[in-house]
């Protein structure tokens, strides 16, 4: 059933009783033309494009738990293509193109805002740094903006320009069209229009080997049985190095957790997205009026999904620095993931040396962002058997070859992108 | 927030230290090692998600390396030491 | 201020624990009222007669109180405005003070006569989730929905003003952390306090007693709160006991450090500002027992969000501790024994109780009789399905129901009450058991999750541990408690030994949900803050987000700031029974930090403003403020940026001193840059492996330029390294990675080289540095040092000497930044700022300035020098022109990975200079290099403007950029391009090295 006001309205007179299923819960056949090892967004996006772009629809997504259950459970939901390099620049801009489509391409409302990504700048080095960025996304036909502390104040009326002299804020790139959206619907989103289209989207079916024959992989063993396949994506995020073992694979990964917190619920006072360089933290308001913020990584390898409080007490302080009348506000839900951190801070996206394993991990902080994007370009090297000409660079030997794509310039330190 | 004990200074916060990483990973002999497994060195991490032996740096206390055997999911500590010292497989 | 008595509708005319010789007065949405010391805002509130508090987030129903602690849900306030207004409070948990301010929220114009009503006769349109299925149409209005959706969405105001107020973080070790001070904490306390362990009990409320206070019970013969008081005064007497009222433990942490958030201020009159506000306590206890209690649980039927619908041990708290009727004429609906006890308080308090509606069919006889003896009648197999009044209660509908609690039988009828009372269990706060990694098992007899199986040490006892009798709460809690001390290795002699009147267990009949009557009754609501019905669990069964994790994010169950506390339970039951699944395997979603919502400034505490990035200044900050000085931030450092003349402009002052030192002499602080002492037999080789160049035949009293790698080839840092002694270096990194680079010399040195004899440490702060540069150097130094020949052949470009200046140690190296003739000096740093004033004294002769951060800036652009813009972590040695220092013979760091694909690409970026065509048109900052400004986008980029400025020693500007195949194309003309201030200019490919070149000047 198409979803619009007008199916909305209908469903309301009988009390909302007939709405369908949001996807099926079918069982997993013996065999299909693609498997994809992990339901979160972008297992879903590639199942969604495979489907759609490439006919493919004999698709099985595999996930260990409850779809969404990644990133898309729980997020600071900042989606923008401001980055600067060669690789990371058309693929991430992609990704937005899609976003601003999403809702009606996928007919459910993933809350796709672009209020704006304001990058604030506190030292010289910055600005320049800030700036070199800003002028090679407008080169590459993306939108940003540099902001005076002028523009930014008046934009941002709470934020505290100056702060006694200490790191005054000396300006902002901005980049209008990037925003937010909200994380798990744009995950059910690509479920529903996956499962719509044919894709057998499988939860509580954990993978438990990959199952290769003379370097071609032949399909995967799970704790709901075998199923054979000649492609197989992991687009496990999290959980990466453990699948890829299965199939003998080493990855240049390493696995964080990272903290994310909301405050209590506000009227609206911040209506777009601020991140600082040295506050090192990126915040904002999300419809429902929660001040969603986080920062750093711990800093410490971790699969436990949590973190401890000293993270916390360094993004707090930043949030108060640059915002210092939300001393009182409080603090009512934080969080943690598993943060795959990559060598080069990018991710890797493409073949294996197994024939038709394909990877596609290692996002750092670029997951939720990438989404459509990553879906988008995985299900065409799945499809196609090749990557598509914009993740053509984020090979997995790239490392070894020496063609990083490394933004913060931080080198092989997984946890210092 | 954990608590990591030093060697040398005793049971110590978190914030005295400084994070290296996984515990195994040494400078090949460059004499011998071939190119592949240099770069490997470099690059590829086992990154597991149960005990993980690592080495974090007091930083704030005595600037001594140390090796910390810590469990990726429930973040216990099973025993800490020098980075030369091995730790048998079920140290605790 | 002490008011008249004002008439308080429905404070009793004796009885609670309130000070009624001590009358407040406070104003409620602009209505001035009294209530008592003692009060919380809610309770006041109740007795003046005031039910309705606020309006629902979604459907901005009427709301009141329904709960008299942290378990309420609905009654948020709006407290006081200005720089302290704190939105979203719960009333039940503001102790009342006098003058206190409060309104409601998320309401207009009012509470009563809300606008946003009209989303009540909107709300079938909006079930859960029904914005995911709406507002996509047309596209390029989603913003414009986005907005209205965004204004009726939140609830509170957030301050616009600064928070007037402090806070302090307090560290604390201790052996037994208790949290919770009711029965079961104050017991624990006391078994571990007379074992002679280190404790900290903590407590959320300001009075210890916990459900004690709201309980008509006996301890011992004696009425319970007796008992409260003389453990606590027994408690007050050791010394190693700590008692923290109004301080909440929120959060635990990994190895048994657990966040505590105390309230210091908020309920004291004005007059504590040399107080914090809030502390932050950090705890590392060694054991840890939890007494958090637990919370009673409502029962979810037709519109049982009323304001005057309430949870019965609320009503029970607010006549027994705070001495108000929460209404006159009451209805009981209730699943178990508990509210038994309730009804028998509020009969006594002077309550009309219409009939306690009991789903169950056998009420135990003793119960029965108890109430009956009050004139309370009971009507079993019966339910409450529905309630009318809308911003207050004036009946109830009740129906006879099944055993299962499915079906409605037999005729509905009315019973007239203007309070509802509702008891659909208990559910214990397990909270920070679960934060702790702890495994919780459901208990099928209780219907809740208790605790199961430690990770960390701790144990529950009390409530939270699934014991509601108060006996097997104190025996558990001291049990507890002496268990916990004697893993510290503090033993108490004796047990635990309490008289308590037997009580009854809950023998609780679930009951998920009341069926609808034959008339639809309503609103069903599972949370009553994010305004989730039972019909929402249905539909987001129906639409298959069938996991609690899909159901709770569907419907936002549990999502709002209680999380959950009271609809957590019922919701996931709700959904278990609809996909024929027992409870357990339903599951729970996870218990975050923290328990209940913790202040940002009691988190950051007082690294605020001007402490939030602690500053470093070097020995002579204070002559450079004497001088005038204006300074900049460089990391943590201050350092001088310029030293501006009057009647000068800044860039005057900046180009002024630029010139000063190519033309006379200049003087610069460079104490920030990193210094490190290395000392030992193998310390050369140990350079030799660090930096790409050699270092083993560097002689005693010379200094060398190194550059070194990271493993992956790319330059990580470069500096000098100068050799004093025999086995004794001293090395210099840039400021920004001096922290970084000591790091990896001392991880090389202590894991991978522990063979090699070596010792290193930072002297970055021991040494004050001074450089002194220009043609007049030499001769100014001539007149400083009182034993060093600084004549050329004595001290030749690259020499190190030893000597003292005044009597005061001094080193002298001949290295230069700025291309001139130069020496930097170091200083103990006690010395510098007498030092540097004596070089400017003497230096007057030579017509000496001192010159900033600036300055050094554009001398070092104007020789080439590389910093940050070039070192940007994806350079490589011979990209920025070194690759010629690379050593062959040697095996240093970063020389395997150099000779990979991608670092031997010929098409990667090159150093080069930059001047513009025309002569004078600024470089423009940030600029990209683009040979083919007119294609379209995405047009190739061949590059990058790193550095650049205006130079006064050559009288244009030029700048610094990497460039593909930059060597390759000198002489050529590009363009730099900065979109971002609409600047395209011409520029050509010059050396970077734009003055002296062949270095005459700094080897003269």
């Amino acid at each position: 059933m198409r979803y619009s006001i007008f199916s909305l309205a209908r469903n309301a007179l009988n009390y909302h009783q007939d709405w369908p299923k949001a996807w099926r819960s079918p069982d997993p056949k013996p065999a299909y033309d693609a498997i994809i090892i992990g339901g979160g967004g972008h297992g879903l996006a590639t199942a969604y494009y495979l489907a759609k772009e490439h006919g493919m629809t004999n698709v099985a997504v595999l996930e260990k738990g409850w779809l969404g259950g990644g990133n898309t459970g729980r997020n600071t939901t900042i989606v923008r293509s401001n980055y600067e390099l060669d690789g990371n620049a058309l693929f991430y801009e992609k990704a937005l193109l899609l976003w601003e489509g999403l809702s009606q391409d996928l007919n459910y409302n993933v809350m796709f805002s672009p209020r704006g990504v304001l990058n604030l700048m506190h030292t010289d080095g910055a600005v320049d740094a800030a700036q070199r960025r800003g002028n090679a996304m407008r080169l590459n036909g993306i939108d940003a903006e540099w902001w005076t502390p002028e523009m930014i104040k008046s934009r941002v009326p709470l934020i505290e320009i100056d702060n006694g002299g200490h790191f005054p804020i000396m300006g902002g790139l901005m980049q209008p069209r990037a925003g937010t959206a909200r994380h798990d619907a744009v995950a059910w989103g690509y479920a529903r229009g996956a499962d719509m289209r044919g894709v057998d989207i499988i939860q509580n079916c954990e993978v438990t080997g990959i199952d290769v024959d003379n370097g071609r992989v032949t399909g995967v063993q799970t704790t709901r049985g075998a199923i054979r396949s000649k492609k197989v994506g992991l687009a496990v995020a999290g959980h990466t190095s453990q699948v890829a073992a299965m199939a003998g694979l080493r990855l240049p990964i390493e696995s964080h957790v990272l903290q994310a917190m909301v405050s209590e619920p506000l009227k609206p006072c911040l209506d777009t997205v601020i991140t600082s360089g040295v506050a090192h933290m990126y915040i904002s308001q999300s419809d429902k009026g929660e001040l969603v913020f986080g920062g750093d990584l711990d800093f410490y390898n971790s699969y436990a999904q949590r973190g401890n409080f000293p993270c916390i007490e360094h993004v707090v302080a930043s949030i108060l620095y640059l915002f210092p009348t939300f001393s009182r506000l409080r603090l009512m839900r934080s969080w943690g993931g598993i943060m795959d951190m990559s060598m080069d801070g990018s991710p890797i996206i493409g073949k294996t040396p197994i024939d038709g394993l394909y990877l596609n991990g290692g996002w750092c902080y670029g997951g939720f962002k990438a989404t459509p994007g990553s879906g988008w370009v995985f299900a065409h090297t799945m499809a196609e058997d090749r990557p598509h000409e914009l993740n053509e660079l984020f090979t997995l030997d790239r490392f070894h070859k020496g063609y990083v794509i490394d933004e913060r310039g931080a080198g092989p330190i997984p946890g210092a992108h | 927030m954990f608590n990591i004990k030093c060697p040398w200074c005793g049971n110590r916060a978190e914030t005295e230290y400084t994070y290296k990483g996984d515990a195994a990973i040494r400078r090949p002999n460059p004499e011998t090692a071939s190119d592949e497994e240099w770069l490997d060195q470099i690059y590829l991490r086992d990154n597991p998600s149960e005990n993980h032996d690592e080495l974090w740096q007091h930083s704030s206390g005595c600037r001594q390396f140390i090796k910390v055997r810590r469990n990726m999911k429930s973040h216990k500590i099973l025993r800490t030491g020098t980075p030369d010292e091995s730790f048998p497989e079920d140290a605790t | 201020m002490s008011p008249q008595p004002l008439h308080q509708s429905h404070r009793r005319t004796a009885g609670g624990h309130i000070n009624r010789n001590h009358p407040l007065s406070f104003t409620f949405n602009g209505q001035t009222l009294q209530g008592y010391e003692g009060d919380t805002l809610a309770s006041a509130l109740l007795a003046n007669g005031v039910h309705l508090i606020a309006r629902s987030f979604k459907y901005h129903r009427p709301r009141g109180i329904m709960g008299s602690g942290i378990e309420d849900s609905s009654g948020l306030v709006q407290l006081e405005t200005g720089g302290k207004s704190e939105p979203d409070l719960q009333a039940t948990r503001i102790e009342l003070y006098d003058g206190l301010v409060a309104s409601s929220q998320n309401c207009w114009p009012s509470v009563k006569y809300d606008i946003n009503v009209i989303n009540m006769a909107f709300s079938r349109l909006m079930p859960a989730g029904f914005y995911y299925k709406t507002f996509m149409w047309p596209k390029k209005l989603w913003m414009t929905y986005e907005h209205v959706i965004r204004k009726a969405a939140g609830m509170g105001l957030a301050p616009t003003e600064r928070d007037p107020d402090h806070y302090a973080h307090r560290y604390q070790h201790c052996d037994v952390l208790i949290a919770g001070g009711g029965p079961a904490g104050i017991a624990a306390a006391l078994a571990a306090g007379r074992a002679g362990a280190r404790v900290i009990l903590a407590n959320a409320e300001p009075d210890f007693g916990g459900m004690l206070l709201a309980q008509k019970t006996e301890i011992d013969g004696k009425p319970a709160l007796e008992w409260v008081k003389s453990a606590i005064a027994e408690l007050s007497t050791m010394v190693d006991v700590t008692l923290l009222p109004r301080t909440t433990v929120t959060a635990y942490y990994d190895h048994n450090m657990l966040i505590l958030s105390e309230q210091v201020t908020d309920h004291r009159p004005p007059g504590s500002d040399h107080l914090p506000r809030q502390r932050l306590w950090q705890v590392r206890a060694k054991e840890v027992v939890l007494a958090t209690g637990s919370l009673e649980r409502p029962i979810v039927f037709a519109n049982n969000d009323r304001p005057g619908v309430m949870l019965t041990s609320a009503v029970q708290t607010f006549a027994n501790r705070y001495g108000v009727l929460a209404g006159r004429r009451a209805v009981i609906f209730t699943n178990n024994n508990s509210s038994y006890a309730a009804a028998v308080d509020l009969a006594d308090a002077g309550v009309e109780i219409q009939a306690i509606v009991d789903v169950r069919a056998q009420v135990p006889d003793h119960l029965r009789a108890r109430v009956k003896a009050k004139g309370i009648g009971i009507l079993a197999d019966h339910a409450v399905i529905g309630v009318s009044g809308t911003s207050s209660v004036n009946a109830v509908t009740v129906s006879p129901i099944n055993e299962a609690g499915d079906q409605l039988s037999g005729e509905e009828r009315e019973i007239l009450c203007d309070l509802v009372c509702m008891s659909g269990g208990w559910t214990p706060s397990v909270h920070l058991m679960s934060q702790s990694k702890g495994k919780l098992r459901y208990d099928e007899t209780l219907t809740a999750f208790v605790p199961d199986q430690s990770f960390q040490n701790e144990r529950s006892a009390g409530a939270c541990n699934g014991d509601f009798d108060l006996g097997r709460c104190l025996s558990g809690g001291f049990n507890a408690g002496a268990d916990a001390a004697a893993k510290t290795g503090f033993v108490a002699a004796g047990a635990a030994e309490f008289s308590c009147p037997p009580e009854d267990d809950l023998a609780l009949q679930a009951i998920w949900s009341v069926p609808h009557g034959h008339h639809d009754h309503g609103k069903q609501f599972v949370d009553f803050q994010e305004d989730v019905t039972a019909d929402g669990v249905a539909l987001a069964f129906r639409e298959n987000y069938i996991s609690v994790e899909h159901l709770k994010r569907y419907t936002t169950l549990g999502m709002g700031t209680d999380q959950g506390r009271t609809s957590n339970v019922n919701g996931l039951a709700i959904m278990a029974g609809l996909r024929g699944l027992d409870i357990p395997a339903v599951g729970t979603t996870t218990f975050r930090p923290p328990f209940s919502p913790l202040t940002l400034g009691t988190i950051t505490g007082p690294e605020t403003g001007e402490h939030f990035i602690p500053v470093r200044r070097s020995a002579m900050h204070g002559a450079h403020a004497d001088m005038g000085a204006t300074f900049v931030r460089a990391g943590q450092w201050l350092r001088p940026q310029y030293y501006q003349h009057p009647g000068e402009s800044m860039w005057g002052a900046i180009y002024r001193e630029t010139k000063h030192v190519r033309e006379k002499v200049g003087m610069v602080d460079v104490s920030t840059l990193g210094k490190i002492d290395l000392q030992g037999k193998d310390a050369a080789e140990f350079l030799n492996r660090l930096y790409i160049n050699g270092f083993k035949k560097l002689e005693i009293g010379k200094c060398r330029y190194g550059v070194m790698l990271r493993e992956d080839g790319i330059v990580f840092d470069d500096g000098t390294v100068t050799r004093i002694a025999e086995n004794h270096y001293l090395i210099t990194t840039t400021t920004v990675h001096a922290g970084p680079v000591l790091q990896h010399m001392e991880y090389m040195a202590q894991v991978e080289w522990p063979e090699l004899d070596l010792n290193m440490i930072s002297v970055t702060e021991e040494w004050a540095a001074i450089a002194v540069a220009g043609p007049r150097s030499r001769d100014l130094l001539g007149k400083i040092f009182d034993d060093i020949d600084v004549s050329a052949e004595a001290c030749p470009f690259m020499a190190f000497r030893q000597g003292t200046i005044g009597g005061a140690p001094a080193r002298l190296f001949r290295i230069s930044f700025s291309g001139e003739l130069a020496y930097e000096i170091n200083v103990p740093a006690d010395y510098g700022h007498d030092v540097w004033t004596h070089i400017m004294k003497i230096g007057q002769q030579f017509d000496i300035a001192p010159y900033g951060t600036e300055a050094m800036g554009i001398l070092r652009i104007e020789k080439g020098h590389v910093v940050g813009g070039e070192l940007n972590g994806r350079t490589t040695a011979n990209d920025l022109g070194f690759g010629g220092m690379m050593s062959s013979a040697k095996d240093f760091i970063g020389k395997r990975a150099t000779n990979r694909e991608g670092l031997q690409d010929p098409n990667r970026v090159q150093l080069v200079g930059l001047v513009p065509v025309d002569g004078k048109t600024r470089i423009p900052r940030g600029g990209r290099i683009v040979d083919n400004p007119d294609l379209p986008t995405p047009i190739p980029l061949q590059g990058e403007v790193t550095s650049f400025c205006y130079s006064p020693n050559l009288g244009h500007p030029i700048g610094l950029a990497l460039i593909e195949r930059g060597r390759e194309r000198m002489g050529e003309t590009t363009y730099a391009l900065a979109p971002l201030n609409n600047q395209k200019v011409e520029v050509r490919i010059t050396h970077p090295v734009f003055i002296d070149p062949e270095g005459e000047r700094l080897r003269a």
